[in-house]
């Protein structure tokens, strides 16, 4: 319980200060950090540090506004989120320096959404596909 | 009269500590079965989309059903106020809450998420028995608990009936819930049935008492304590009866079936050309669980010596085990009759008989839940007086005349 | 049209976040898709109607179509591989005469897999369709156990590349969700309809039951139709015809 609360104050510390820790990280190369590889800057859904305390309650609301309302609204979308976030080479959002994974196994919380949900940035295909499909 | 003292077994020797690493032994194995099937999957069980509940349901609701059963011995001293069986009260009770722990536990680690537990237990669906289930079988522990120190406890001796009743009615309600899992589901011909309940009820005496009469006599002989012939005989002739009583229910249960031309196919099913649920129906339930037992318990030659009365109890435990066996995966197996009366077939096994055979993780998985049951017991009966120090005749009934 | 206009205020009460949307045109457009902010309701309830005279032996487009957009892949273990429509084939022994039609979730009024699923995972929205909420599945099957369409698939193994609409996992149950992604955004048909009318023999109608001026609704009121086991009173969602 202690080292919980012990990374939790070094995570939000951590991050307050993102470019302190980065200095950090090459005076202690023994302290591991997480991964945070951002392709697309800018504000999305809310300013970053909101997003890093908050973003499970956004997408817990989401999810059952989605599941029970039908409402599938962009901005707080999972599938949004990984589109945007998910790594240039392996397209997932997961893996060693997945941008969902990195932070995850850092602060030992497990996700569970993705033994559900893709992982994966949608690869975007001409939607319809016509044509008889093969028997 | 000789003074009825409880306490605890010393639990020192080395038979005590093999059996309780036995019984780890057994829970470990449970433990990586459920470990196995979870991390694979549930395809290397033998359970699939037609069987969708397998041999650890047959194990978990035996269990359920006798942890009920299991508290009868105590309620018929305490809520029938007759005192030979009050020696037994502690014994029955913590009995009921090992056997049940045991079958949840079971249950709960066969679930596909196992790890979401904790939203089975906070969020409800107040129109699902298995949700009321829920809360009966926690609240089962809490008031057989209480019940339990009220016996153990001097100055709450006076609450002691009140517990009793209040568990006695809980158990009642318990087991009507676990029967009617089954008797509510109206989707297949062998449960749409409401007698489910009350069959349910007498199982569970049955097996439950099973179970507690081979406890007492292994713990009364290992442990080297009297054991009289009067409570034996007396657990012996109720269990007889408890046993043919479960033979008229299951009769009572096919009559009305075949009266229904609606159910005459899961009928024929069951009792002519359901393969293996013909043969475990007729040869294990039937006469190896029910008729052998008799007839072990009802002559004088067989039921004198106390190891073959175990042993027909322990054939009592097994043919409940098949008659679970073929309520639960024998009317799985029987297809679902969504067009009557047409020769049906599909890719998804629609008109086909449901195959089904138990893989070692699942009967295991089963074991390691009956292994929790018995360790869960066996401790208990190290760190509080459970057992009487002697059951012998004289102190459990002082108007008994010696037997021969 | 009173009717209509009276089923829209009651989605339009329902839906809080729809009321910033112009009402005009949604009672001009009322049959159309609802807007993505605005909340599934009882206004609807969709449906299939499916002709078994039409539906020949051999032919599986619905099943394929079904399988190819929701990424229902096969690990040839057909006992345990996840199925959400299938062709059955159902013959008369008396007459010998043989019925062809594809099965799935039939999406009862009264649905017993949500009456007995212990933690509302199984629900029913507001529309009719009847959907399994898998982030509180906890896989004890009950659902499949009070089936009695056999419509629910357990999944018995790892699952990987879904795709974003259609969230799969092992360890929980499945089933048809009546392409609730695409009604959602619009379509106005699901796959196995779209399939079958397209490639197929046209057996599949899908549409909103409640809305007396679509087809479906139409040829519910002027044809013949039955629901599977009407025995169990669950006013199913899809019918069947010429059974």
């Amino acid at each position: 319980m202690i080292t919980r609360f012990l990374i939790l104050f070094v995570l939000l510390f951590g991050f307050a200060a993102t470019g302190v820790a980065d200095a950090d990280k090459s005076d202690d190369i023994r302290t591991p950090l997480p991964v945070i590889k951002i392709t697309k800057p800018g504000k999305c859904v809310d300013d970053t540090d909101e997003m890093r305390r908050n973003h499970m309650d956004k997408i817990l609301h989401q999810r059952d506004i989605t599941m029970y309302d039908g409402i599938r609204t962009k901005q707080y979308s999972l599938s949004n989120c990984v589109d945007c976030h998910a790594d240039e080479k392996t397209n997932s959002v997961l893996g060693k320096e997945g941008f969902c994974e990195s932070c995850h196994t850092y602060t030992a919380v497990t996700i569970d959404c993705f033994s559900c949900h893709s992982d994966k940035r949608e690869v975007k295909t001409s939607d319809n596909i016509k044509g008889k499909p093969e028997q | 009269m000789k003074q009825l003292t409880y306490d605890m077994i010393k639990g020192t020797s080395f038979g005590y500590w093999t059996l309780l690493g036995i019984f780890g032994v057994l829970i470990a194995a449970g433990l990586g079965s459920a470990y196995y099937m979870e991390t694979n999957g549930h395809y290397v069980t033998g359970m699939n989309n037609q069987i969708v509940w397998g041999m650890p349901h047959v194990f978990a609701v035996f269990l359920i059903v006798a942890a009920s059963g299991a508290l009868n011995v105590a309620s018929i001293g305490s809520v029938f106020g007759k005192t030979m069986y009050k020696p037994l009260a502690r014994l029955s009770a913590l009995l009921a809450i090992a056997l049940l722990v045991g079958g949840l536990a079971i249950l709960v680690l066969d679930l596909g998420r196992p790890d979401r537990l904790i939203i089975s237990m906070t969020i409800y669906n107040f129109k699902s028995i298995f949700a009321w289930n829920m809360i009966l079988y926690s609240g089962f522990i809490a008031v057989v608990g209480i019940y339990i120190w009220t016996m153990m406890q001097h100055n709450l001796k006076k609450y002691n009936r009140a517990a009793g009743m209040g568990a006695f009615i809980w158990r009642l309600t318990l087991t009507t819930g676990t029967g009617s899992i089954f008797g509510f589901l109206v989707a297949r011909s062998a449960y749409d049935a409401a007698i489910m309940a009350p069959m349910f009820i007498i199982m569970s005496f049955s097996f439950g008492l099973a179970i507690f009469l081979i406890y007492l006599i292994a713990t009364y002989h290992l442990t080297g304590r009297p054991l009289g012939d009067v409570i034996v005989n007396r657990l012996r002739k109720l269990l007889g009866i408890f046993v043919i009583s479960v033979l008229y229910f299951v009769l009572v249960y096919h009559l009305t079936n075949l009266y229904l031309a609606e159910h005459s196919g899961i009928e024929r099913f069951i009792l002519l050309d359901g393969g293996i649920y013909t043969k475990v129906f007729w040869i294990d339930q039937i006469i190896i669980g029910s008729l052998i037992p008799l007839l072990i318990f009802y002559v004088p030659v067989f039921y004198k010596s106390r190891l073959m009365l175990s042993f027909g109890a322990l054939l009592v435990v097994f043919g409940g085990l098949a008659q679970l066996y073929v309520i639960i995966i024998g009317g799985q197996a029987y297809p679902l009759q969504i067009f009557p009366g047409m020769e049906v077939s599909s890719s998804f096994g629609d008109g086909q008989t449901g195959n089904y055979t138990a893989t070692p993780a699942e009967i295991l998985l089963g074991i390691g839940g009956v292994g929790i049951a018995l360790a869960a017991a066996t401790f208990a009966i190290k760190i509080l007086p459970f057992l009487p120090q002697s059951l012998a005749n004289e102190v459990v009934d002082p108007h008994s005349t010696p037997t021969t | 049209m009173s009717i209509s206009r009276r089923k829209f205020m009651q989605a339009g009460a329902a839906a809080v976040t729809g009321a910033a949307i112009a009402p005009g045109i949604h009672l001009v457009e009322l049959a159309q898709a609802r807007s993505p902010e605005e909340a599934a309701s009882t206004a609807k309830r969709w449906g299939l109607l499916i002709d078994s005279e039409k539906c020949t032996a051999g032919c599986s487009f619905c099943v394929d179509a079904c399988h190819t957009e929701h990424n229902i892949t096969s690990n040839n273990r057909p006992e345990t591989d996840a199925q959400w429509i299938r062709k059955v084939t159902a013959k008369d022994p008396d007459t010998g005469y043989t019925h062809y039609l594809p099965v799935m979730c039939q999406h009862c009024e009264k649905p017993p897999c949500v009456d007995v699923c212990p933690t509302g995972a199984s629900f029913k929205r507001a529309d009719g369709i009847v959907l399994v909420d898998k982030h509180i599945c906890i896989g004890c099957r009950y659902c499949m156990m009070a089936c009695p369409y056999k419509a629910r698939s357990f999944i018995h193994e790892e699952i990987t590349n879904q795709k974003s609409y259609v969230p799969r996992g092992k360890g929980t149950v499945e089933s048809c969700t009546l392409c609730v992604h695409k009604i959602d955004r619009g379509d106005n048909n699901t796959a196995c309809a779209e399939a079958c009318t397209e490639f197929g023999n046209d057996a599949i109608l899908f549409g909103d039951l409640s809305d007396l001026k679509t087809e479906i609704a139409k040829r519910r009121k002027t044809e013949p139709s039955r629901q599977l086991r009407s025995d169990l009173n669950l006013n199913t969602g899809v019918r069947y015809q010429g059974l």
